[in-house]
């Protein structure tokens, strides 16, 4: 073991991830600027018309990266809830209940430029298939997360119930992104696999990971600034939080 | 053992048993979870006679008749078997011979679905024109070398 690797375990302490928040957030709050700035002008202005669907099309750039981050978060949010179970971290329940919003938000967001985009291209605002009834399952099951974890007024408690929640939405993910190979659906396949590569024009899928890395970013900085204030509530009654300087008020 | 071991294959022994049940679930559910029959299974007897069902596949190309007002009819087909479609509405834009549409209705006694929504099913490819004019102009000439050999 070399002298310069890091404890990890040190920084599952609300007090010490508290501050080593504070110092991320800038900088990702930064690169989502940046990085969404310049993917919603190549979105509009740089990528090129689509040769059927014509401009209609570039709701894409913010419909694909949005349903991708929906389902990675709660990947994500379903992780920390493990971890909190099986290790008893406080910060690990106090990590998923903080993304939780930011899921939610990026799954609706994913359902509603869906429906503007289903609208004039396939004829429908909503259709009851595989794919998009999964999706509104998904959010369901973020409002359901935020609701239970409200609802229960001991915190270890709701923290546990939130992630046994969590943990059994899970399954849900794989039927999400399978769904359009597993059965006949309206929706299309996926344009970009891991497996297949993708079937989009090279600058489409350019402007389309720049917008995703963006939406990623997002995601860091809102939901680390989320957890600072979790932290604050849940330990106000601590020494450590009432001798911080932003505690100091006149 | 520790605590949190158990604890960890409590865990991983709950997610399995879940996955295990949800691949049940779906397994038995199967086909009931698609959106739409197919020509094939049309012509199979799978889809529903006496009531309305959603049947998608591509429009023949050169199948597509306009006929009084609003009234089309059209050919679905999915390479195998073919069914005659009878529509009276406005299509969707991306509704083309030669692509997917989804169309809702029921089987009339003359062998003719009567729809009442038709669906433009959209592929996953997005290219610029000039790409899509390029795969097109070299789909030609690879059909007309073939043909030279």
């Amino acid at each position: 073991m070399s002298a310069r690797s890091i404890s990890w375990f040190r920084f599952s302490s609300p007090a010490t991830f508290y501050h080593l928040a504070g110092k991320m957030v800038p900088w990702f709050s930064a690169i989502a600027v940046i990085l969404i700035g310049v993917g919603l002008y190549m979105s509009l202005f740089v990528a090129p018309t689509d040769y059927k669907q014509g401009e209609g099309y570039r709701i894409i750039f913010v419909h694909v990266p949005a349903a991708w981050m929906s389902m990675f978060i709660y990947v994500v949010m379903a992780l920390w809830s493990g971890i909190g179970l099986v290790f008893n971290t406080r910060l690990s329940a106090m990590m998923a209940q903080a993304l939780a919003p930011t899921g939610a938000m990026f799954t609706f967001l994913a359902l509603w430029t869906g429906a503007l985009w289903g609208k004039p291209m396939w004829g429908t605002w909503w259709v009851w298939d595989a794919r998009l009834t999964s999706e509104l399952i998904l959010l369901f099951l973020y409002i359901g997360f935020i609701a239970l974890q409200g609802a229960i007024d001991d915190n270890r408690r709701a923290d546990r119930a939130g992630a046994i929640l969590a943990l059994v939405g899970v399954v849900n993910v794989p039927i999400i992104y399978y769904s359009v190979t597993w059965w006949n659906t309206l929706h299309q396949g996926a344009s970009v696999s891991i497996s297949k590569g993708s079937s989009m024009g090279e600058v489409m899928l350019i402007t389309m990971l720049i917008m995703t890395f963006g939406f990623w970013a997002y995601a860091i900085a809102v939901s680390l600034s989320r957890v600072r204030s979790i932290i604050l509530e849940r330990d106000r009654e601590t020494t450590w939080v009432s001798e911080l300087p932003e505690m100091q008020v006149q | 053992m520790k605590a949190r071991q158990k604890r960890f294959g409590f865990l991983l022994v709950g997610l399995a048993g879940l996955g295990l049940a949800a691949w049940l679930l779906l397994s038995a559910l199967d086909s009931n979870l698609s959106y739409f029959f197919s020509p094939s299974e049309v012509a199979e007897n799978k889809a529903p006679v006496d009531h309305v069902y959603r049947l998608g596949g591509l429009v023949e190309s050169g199948s597509l008749q306009r006929g009084q007002e609003l009234t089309v009819r059209f050919v679905i087909t999915d390479n195998a078997h073919k069914v005659d479609v009878a529509y009276t509405g406005i299509l969707p834009d991306l509704f083309q011979e030669g692509r997917g549409v989804i169309a809702q209705g029921r089987m009339g006694s003359d062998g003719v679905f009567v729809a009442d929504q038709v669906l433009a099913k959209h592929d996953e490819n997005y290219m610029p024109p000039e790409v899509a004019e390029a795969l097109q102009k070299s789909h030609v000439e690879g059909i007309s070398a073939m043909q030279k050999l």
